[in-house]
């Protein structure tokens, strides 16, 4: 067995404390692996197999829902997320223009993280803000009505 | 360079400047100056930070992002001071960062009646007693008093009340089957799952009167017998949460909510559960499953959710729309209500607009008016003078339909025979620069992508659709591939679990159906009409117009312009991805599309 790391005691000392505080039957799985993958920012193999444990489920059907959901990740992600939203209304009003420029601001495809963990490139689905599209959220700032030219400045605004 | 550790955003747009942020901007100079500061915070201009009518003048400080609002130069001087020397945000001038960006819902236009969307922004959602002071929960308290659970239903039945997630089955009689189930305990869930992009209506609902939905839960409860609710909300609503979970808790305070809701023993409770994330869970047995904890994935109906539900329950969904029109019925009644809208289709409904219309936004008409009354006459017609070329309804399981379907009313019926449909209310306005082959392959994408993947016409019937579009858009359409489309289409729709993968075609069969023309345009002639699909455009600069301004050259993220100051550049062809970028910055309309 490789030997347990802190960060590894810590991701299980913390899967605990979530599901203490949120509950360990069935439907709490969701929400559960929600505030895993907010917390640690993804859900590791060991938060899993604790979550396997304390839920009384089997870690295939852990990983099974969260593989299912864009929200949950299974993946390690960069310090910030940056969702572009892909959605029709954004689409039509210069969407495509403004997500090329963030990819190439980024040089990221989305799903991808970058070599130095800052950035995570994601696309979401629609935020409900069409009025003001095309849209971008960085972790949890909202930005609208962007044009190609505003990405290099609006991601200059995070370290 | 200079190092700022801080920049401040002035907001400059029209209505900003008339409010005085020029002063602002102004005094903000000199504050930083005398306190020494001009050398460490940067004061720019930006062409618009948050509403000016309501928020103008308005700054925006960063790396903080903090956004202080209405604004006056007196009022300055003690933000420099807290917010740059002592670190501190001023709470008083400082709006939500969402505020900043949400749009407001405006003053209703002259063919709009407003019933769903009456109460918001004009009741804080927060206060419940602002909602009991407009009538709120009279209609659950005259339930409750004096109407037994049939009578409920009745009543329902009459006012002709049908579902707004979209597929407009009576509410009524869904209430009546999850009533007469043998089987206990029964559940209400309430379908907050809001995918369609571009609709927008539950949200504004649930942030906006979040005790109606409540109530019309409570009321429908009553009537189907069952003593528990959720509320399943989409994790993309996070205000939307919040407000309902505030709201839930003081209905309970107010014993509404809870054990013996106004002491006439019908006990009922409401829980948010929140998706992660997954448009298909907007389908009700995808909703269920997710709720229970699974994996959101659609099952065949029968049995229906009303006999075999929740944790196999008998259980009655409806939409936000839906239940936030139920207290207005009892409470007003049913002549009232069904003095609105069409012969099949009573009441209202709302829309959300997007896309090339000058006034988007939500907007609520009653059932029957036409495309033409809520584009031109609510909308304002095409921004930007521009000629109409499709609505697309229904959001992407819907279809696109053409400037001859304008006059068509808008109700359930009349939208399905038309080859879309009516769905939860996201109408998409495209004007003549939009390619509907590329709309198409579009919707495809977003659907192909959302696909749960359980059922194999939809997994693989929207990907082989998908295939076939970007071939045409790339340039590589071929005979037969209309046909392809066609037969696809039908197989899709008629072999697929839910009604994501029954509805998938519809974009392509109705862009088929309308716009034939741009299709055989990208195949066989291979070219795009819009001007839109990169593999089947050129741009070059147009020599007199350009003035050799440099813009474009600086501006083009793969260095394909080339050109001396003052002199007319040239884009390489082979090196262009035509990201349409210089096209956007140029000044001069010197670049051509072709």
């Amino acid at each position: 067995m490789p030997p347990v790391t802190i960060n590894e005691e810590e991701t299980i000392l913390g899967v605990r404390r979530i599901v203490n505080r949120i509950g360990a039957t069935r439907a709490d799985l969701i929400p559960v692996l929600q505030a895993v993958t907010n917390e640690f920012g993804f859900i590791s193999q060991p938060a899993m197999e604790e979550l396997s444990a304390l839920m009384n489920l089997p870690t295939k059907e852990i990983h099974s829902v969260a593989t299912f959901y864009r929200m949950l990740s299974t993946q390690p992600r960069g310090r910030h997320i940056v969702q572009f939203c892909e959605s029709a209304p954004c689409h039509v009003v210069g969407g495509r223009e403004v997500f090329a420029s963030l990819k190439q601001a980024l040089a990221l495809e989305p799903g991808q993280t970058s070599p130095d963990n800052k950035w995570t490139l994601l696309t979401t689905s629609c935020l409900g803000v069409c009025g003001m599209g095309p849209v971008i959220l960085i972790d949890t700032d909202m930005y609208g009505n962007v044009t190609p030219e505003q990405v290099k400045e609006i991601l200059s605004r995070y370290e | 360079m200079a190092y700022y550790r801080s920049t401040v955003l002035v907001s400059m747009d029209p209505v900003c400047i008339e409010k005085g942020a020029l002063e602002i901007k102004e005094q903000l100079i000199k504050e930083l100056a005398l306190l020494k500061l001009s050398e460490e915070v940067q004061v720019l201009d930006s062409p618009r930070l948050g509403d000016p009518e309501t928020e103008g003048p308005d700054i925006l400080v960063y790396p903080e992002g903090s956004h202080y609002i209405q604004l006056s130069p007196a009022t300055v001087g003690p933000i420099v001071l807290e917010h740059f020397v002592k670190g501190r945000e001023l709470q008083q001038y400082k709006a939500q960062m969402r505020d900043v960006l949400d749009e407001e819902l405006g003053e209703p236009k002259d063919k709009e009646i407003r019933i769903i969307l009456e109460n918001i922004g004009k009741i804080d959602p927060r206060n419940i007693e602002d909602y009991i002071a407009v009538d709120g929960y009279q209609a659950l308290a005259k339930v409750l008093g004096e109407m037994s659970p049939e009578e409920v239903i009745q009543t329902i039945l009459d006012s002709k009340l049908r579902g707004r997630g979209g597929a407009g089955f009576p509410t009524g009689l869904k209430w009546k089957f999850a009533r007469q189930a043998p089987d206990t305990p029964k559940y209400m869930i309430c379908n907050a799952d809001e995918g369609d992009p571009g609709a927008f209506m539950n949200r504004k609902v649930l942030e906006g009167d979040p005790h109606s939905v409540l109530e019309g839960m409570a009321i429908g409860a009553y009537a189907v017998g069952a003593n528990q609710g959720y509320v399943y909300c989409r994790a993309e609503y996070p205000i939307a949460v919040s407000t309902l979970n505030t709201a839930i808790e003081q209905a309970r305070e107010y014993g509404l909510l809870g054990k013996d809701i106004l002491g006439s023993g019908f006990d009922f409770d409401i829980e948010v559960r929140m998706g992660a994330g997954a448009f298909v869970c907007g389908e009700e047995t995808a909703l269920m499953a997710s709720i229970e904890g699974g994996r959101g994935e659609p099952r065949a109906r029968p049995p229906f959710p009303a006999s075999k539900g929740l944790w196999g329950k008998p259980t009655n969904i409806n939409n936000v729309e839906t239940y936030a029109n139920v207290p207005k019925i009892i409470h007003r009644g049913l002549e009232w209500y069904t003095s609105m809208g069409s012969e099949k289709s009573k009441g209202t409904k709302t829309f959300a607009l997007a896309g090339d219309v000058a006034h988007t936004g939500l907007i609520e008409v009653p059932f029957g008016l036409t495309l033409r009354e809520i584009i031109y006459d609510i909308g304002g017609g095409i921004k930007g003078g521009k000629a109409f070329k499709a609505v697309q309804t229904g959001g992407p399981m819907g279809g696109c339909l053409p400037a001859s379907d304008l006059d068509l009313p808008v109700d359930y019926e009349t939208l399905g025979a038309a080859g879309s449909i009516m769905g939860s209310g996201g109408m998409i306005v495209m004007d003549e620069g939009t390619c509907m082959v590329d709309i198409a392959r579009f919707f495809m994408e977003f659907t192909q992508d959302e696909s749960c993947g359980k059922c194999v016409p939809c997994r693989v019937g929207t990907r082989r659709l998908l295939e076939i579009l970007e071939k045409i858009c790339a340039g590589n359409g071929e005979e037969g591939d209309i046909e392809e489309l066609e037969e696809l289409s039908e197989q899709i729709r008629k072999n697929s679990l839910c009604g994501l993968g029954q509805g998938a075609p519809n974009p392509v069969l109705s862009t088929l159906n309308h716009f034939m023309d741009e299709y055989k345009a990208h195949i066989y002639e291979k070219r795009c009409p819009a001007k839109v699909c990169r593999a089947l455009i050129k741009y070059e600069i147009i020599d007199g117009p350009c003035t050799g301004c440099t813009v474009c050259a600086r501006n083009c993220p793969v260095g394909a312009i080339t050109g001396e100051r003052k002199q007319t550049h040239i884009i390489d062809q082979d090196i262009c991805i035509k990201c349409g970028i210089c096209y956007q910055v140029c000044q001069f309309d010197a670049i051509n599309v072709s």
